[in-house]
């Protein structure tokens, strides 16, 4: 099975299918006890069955933030509401797909016929595939840690958790022979290793920004004091909409948050009128995107530890950008990781978006303006109306550790990391 | 710009150790007018009182919870513009419980006071000598129930030695340590470059609303008709601690001998308040920092102390020059294991709590069969921000069973053991042994269970004119 990819499908819904299609996505989750935590074996979808996935939501698409377009008459005041399926997980977008097929094909057909009543078992594999939407930007926190591997290294860990709450004053030499003896019966496969022409796919995209830039800069270069003076007359200019958080709509986002020690996070929003705003975010997205795959591939987005899997996706001719994420910690936690730790790369990738609190140099103030910052987040954020994750409890830390655990046991330590791997079970 | 002392609470400027005894009245309002005229006869204790060699006897501090402000006159249109958490309360609904870690025996529901019609509306604090505390608590009492008020409870610290020496919490450790510095006097400009060091001090703002903070920027409303400016938002919770129960499950899990040793790692500090052997970098209480220690072969990763402030600046690297600066903002230095925890200047607290109760020596809790007494903590603390300050620090540092980076550890001090999620357990503590082996707790007790609490609003001296002029 290949690398992660991502599986985005998003069709309209009219408003009068919403209040049903609402209904029917809360029979898939624990609601009441836990609204918005998929039920892993419901009978419409059974997300507990279908091999490879690491994270998958449905959530509807409805913009808070539209309003904020009154002031742009050029900007249409309405966009459709749509129902986005997203999946993380193992193998191409076209796999994720068939085994999304395969396992709940007539569950399909019943969430999806909201959006289109022409959805028919005969025709949903094709209904799908035209409905497929890209990511500009998709972050994935471990490269080709697939699903299995992070079971198998989790089903490790826990039966060394075993063996060593069962003798807690053995000293780590006295206790690798039980390690040893509980790791044999468990499987353990073979990571999986990139293809060849993955391989060969990823170099050709790894010197593709070096070689774009280069070709770029004759161009560039020239135009650059012109884009500084375009770019700081609209930071300079560009409204703030950053409104106090709705008490109420806080508590109902509130409730669906924090039955894991990972959330995911839904966010909507416009792009800044005018072309210079909407290349900018294609460019950046696009440097985004390249660095995820290429650079900040070992379970860290510049100092961010937490993500699991981001994505940023463009919608209505590019009007629109849908953020999406799985974290681990609270809300507040996250969004202050984003203030204190990357507010650079926030300024980034969100400072296109209409009503960013101000920034300086692109890279500048924007997400240190703490409370607008958070205001704005929160502005933006929509809640998930179903969320699956087939590895409750564990964070991206505990998926490191494992994987390190696994590969220092078969390096068969001895001494100070024979100590420190047990220190670390 | 610099405090004005005299607009400020004094509770802002000192924990007052010189006064050896505490009440806590609780009281609701029943008669607004009255009420509000006899507390404008009252003056509170101001900042500017505090120090320079002037012994006060008597300290006496007010504060209201929105129910209280609401009860007072002002409408929920005008509160709006305060803490969104302060408006909703601590207890406010079961996901914040659960951020907090007021569930099980610590759920709202079991609370002796702070919801339904145990909510307070008031808090009066009143510190004094011991021989001195009673009877003034008596006739305040005796007064406030004769100007408008109904008294949800009183309650009352232990009187403490009134040296300067650090208080002791019931469990018997040093407490009240590692306070952060306020910066009166705005001396303090946030750097990009000195930040990324850990520093003691904060930005007056990180405490008094009308105050740059430290992003720079000024918290709280300066137009409504409550004056918020020098206000500061206080937590009240009442914590409280099985003694017996701590000591007794020390004592089997380590021994008559290693109890000690286990709890001084669970704490992360020497009973007396000093670093653990091997931190500290110079003769005082807080000269010590984590930096050197980064698997906690020293002091526990999981350990209280290193939960509840874990002295980090904003990059785990320190300041190196512009390029490392550049690399590590980057994320092409460092690790993730370094950045599991936030930058602590963000989420400090001022605390000004008190044990009450019957006190023990380890000694004597440990004996089997030692009674079970009544004790704990009326852990109160003061921020500016209840969202990135209290309510993270407790629910993102103290609670959280993923701390730093954790794996299924509650806070082994007052971590609520309850599963997480679903099945998952959270009782667990990592440490290394004084011979520095690896070794693992498990099965760990609650002790210390939540009896009530609230959020308040200290207000200055011109916010509590607003407040009973209303």
């Amino acid at each position: 099975m290949a690398r992660q990819s991502l599986l985005a499908v998003a069709a309209t819904v009219h408003d009068h299918a919403i209040p049903e299609l609402e209904a029917l996505l809360r029979t898939m989750t624990r609601a009441p006890e836990a609204p918005g935590q998929a039920d892993p074996d419901n009978p419409i979808i059974p997300f507990g069955q279908i091999e490879g996935l690491h994270f998958l939501r449905f959530v509807l698409l409805e913009d808070p933030s539209l309003p904020d377009r009154a002031a742009y008459p050029r900007l249409p005041a309405y966009e459709p509401t749509r129902l986005m399926l997203m999946v993380d997980g193992d193998g191409s977008p076209q796999d994720l797909l068939q085994r999304l097929l395969a396992t709940a094909h007539e569950g399909l057909v019943r969430v999806f016929i909201h959006c289109d009543a022409t959805v028919t078992g005969t025709n949903i594999a094709a209904w799908m595939d035209r409905h497929r939407v890209r990511s500009a930007a998709n972050y994935v926190n471990w490269p080709g840690r697939s699903a299995r591997q992070v079971r198998e290294e989790a089903q490790l860990h826990e039966a060394w958790l075993t063996v060593r709450l069962e003798h807690p004053d053995t000293s780590p030499e006295e206790l690798w022979p039980l390690l040893r003896a509980a790791a044999q019966d468990l499987p353990l496969s073979p990571p999986v290793r990139p293809s060849l022409s993955e391989r060969l796919g990823n170099l050709l995209h790894l010197l593709s920004f070096p070689v774009l830039a280069l070709l770029s800069l004759p161009v560039l270069l020239p135009a650059l004091p012109v884009l500084i003076v375009m770019l700081r007359r609209r930071e300079t200019r560009d409204r703030v909409i950053a409104p106090r958080p709705s008490r109420a709509r806080n508590t109902m986002l509130s409730a669906l948050e924090d039955h894991d020690v990972t959330n995911p996070y839904s966010a909507i929003g416009s792009l800044k009128l005018g072309r210079f705003r909407r290349w900018l975010t294609i460019v950046i997205l696009w440097v985004i995107n390249w660095g995820a795959r290429h650079i900040y591939r070992s379970g860290r987005l510049a100092r961010v530890n937490t993500i699991h899997f981001a994505s940023w996706t463009f919608l209505d001719d590019r009007r629109r950008v849908f953020f999406a994420s799985n974290y681990d910690g609270s809300r507040e936690a996250y969004n202050d990781d984003f203030i204190d730790k990357v507010a650079f790369g926030l300024n980034l990738s969100f400072s296109n978006g209409l009503g960013y609190p101000r920034t300086d140099w692109l890279v500048r103030g924007g997400a240190r303006h703490e409370r607008d910052f958070k205001w704005y987040l929160f502005h933006h954020q929509i809640p998930t109306q179903v969320w699956y994750n087939p590895f409750r409890g564990l964070t991206t830390y505990d998926m490191a550790r494992n994987a390190r655990l696994r590969a220092t046991y078969e390096r068969r330590p001895t001494g100070a990391e024979l100590a420190r791997f047990v220190a670390e079970i | 710009m610099a405090v004005d002392r005299d607009d400020v609470q004094a509770l802002v400027r000192s924990g007052f150790g010189s006064l050896g005894s505490a009440r806590y009245i609780l009281a609701r309002i029943v008669d607004s007018a009255r009420a509000k005229a006899w507390l404008r006869g009252l003056v509170p204790t101001r900042a500017s009182e505090v120090g320079e060699g002037r012994a006060l006897d008597t300290v006496l501090q007010f504060a209201f919870t929105r129910a209280g402000l609401r009860a007072l006159g002002f409408t929920a249109a005008e509160l709006e513009s305060m803490a969104p958490e302060f408006l909703d309360g601590m207890a406010s609904d079961a996901r914040r419980s659960h951020r907090l870690g007021d569930v099980g025996e610590s759920a709202p529901t079991h609370w002796q006071w702070g919801t339904g019609i145990r909510e307070p509306h008031v808090l009066l604090l009143l510190l004094a000598r011991p021989n001195r505390i009673a009877d003034w608590a008596s006739h305040v009492e005796r007064d406030a129930r004769a100007n408008g008020f109904r008294l949800v409870t009183t309650l009352a610290s232990n009187p403490a030695p009134e040296d300067s020496g650090p208080a002791r919490e019931p469990f018997g450790f040093a407490d009240g340590l590692s306070q952060p510095e306020i910066d009166w006097d705005a001396k303090h400009r946030p750097s990009a470059r000195a930040d990324r060091a850990y520093r003691p001090h904060i930005a007056a703002g990180e405490v008094l609303l009308g105050h740059r903070n430290e992003y720079g920027a000024i918290a709280g409303d300066a137009t409504g008709p409550l004056v918020q400016r020098n206000g500061s938002y206080l937590v009240y919770r009442q914590l409280e601690q099985d003694v017996t129960g701590f000591w007794g499950w020390l004592h089997a899990a380590a021994g008559p001998d290693g109890a000690l040793e286990l709890a001084e790692r669970m704490v992360g500090r020497c009973i007396n308040g000093a670093p653990l052997p091997g931190l500290a970098h110079g003769p005082g209480p807080e000269d010590f920092d984590f930096q050197g220690d980064p698997l906690g072969h020293l002091c526990p990763l999981g350990a209280h102390i290193r939960r509840a402030n874990p002295r980090v600046g904003d990059d785990p690297l320190g300041p190196r020059g512009i390029l490392g600066n550049l690399l590590s903002t980057a994320g092409l230095l460092g690790n993730a294991a370094g950045d599991a925890v936030a930058s602590a200047r963000f989420h400090r607290l001022l605390r000004r709590g008190r044990p009450y109760g019957v006190t023990m020596a380890p000694e004597q809790a440990m004996r089997t069969g030692a009674p079970k007494t009544e004790a704990g903590l009326h852990f109160l603390c003061l921020n500016a921000s209840l969202a990135r300050q209290f309510e993270f620090v407790q629910g993102a540092w103290l609670i959280s069973p993923t701390f730093g980076g954790l794996s299924q550890e509650g806070d082994p001090l007052i971590g609520a053991r309850c599963p997480f999620p679903d099945d998952r357990r959270t009782d667990l503590f990592r440490y290394h042994d004084a011979q520095g082996h690896p070794r693992i707790a498990q099965g760990m007790d609650r002790f210390v269970t939540v009896r009530g609490g609230a959020y308040f609003f200290l207000p200055g001296l011109e916010g509590l004119a607003s407040i009973t002029a209303r």
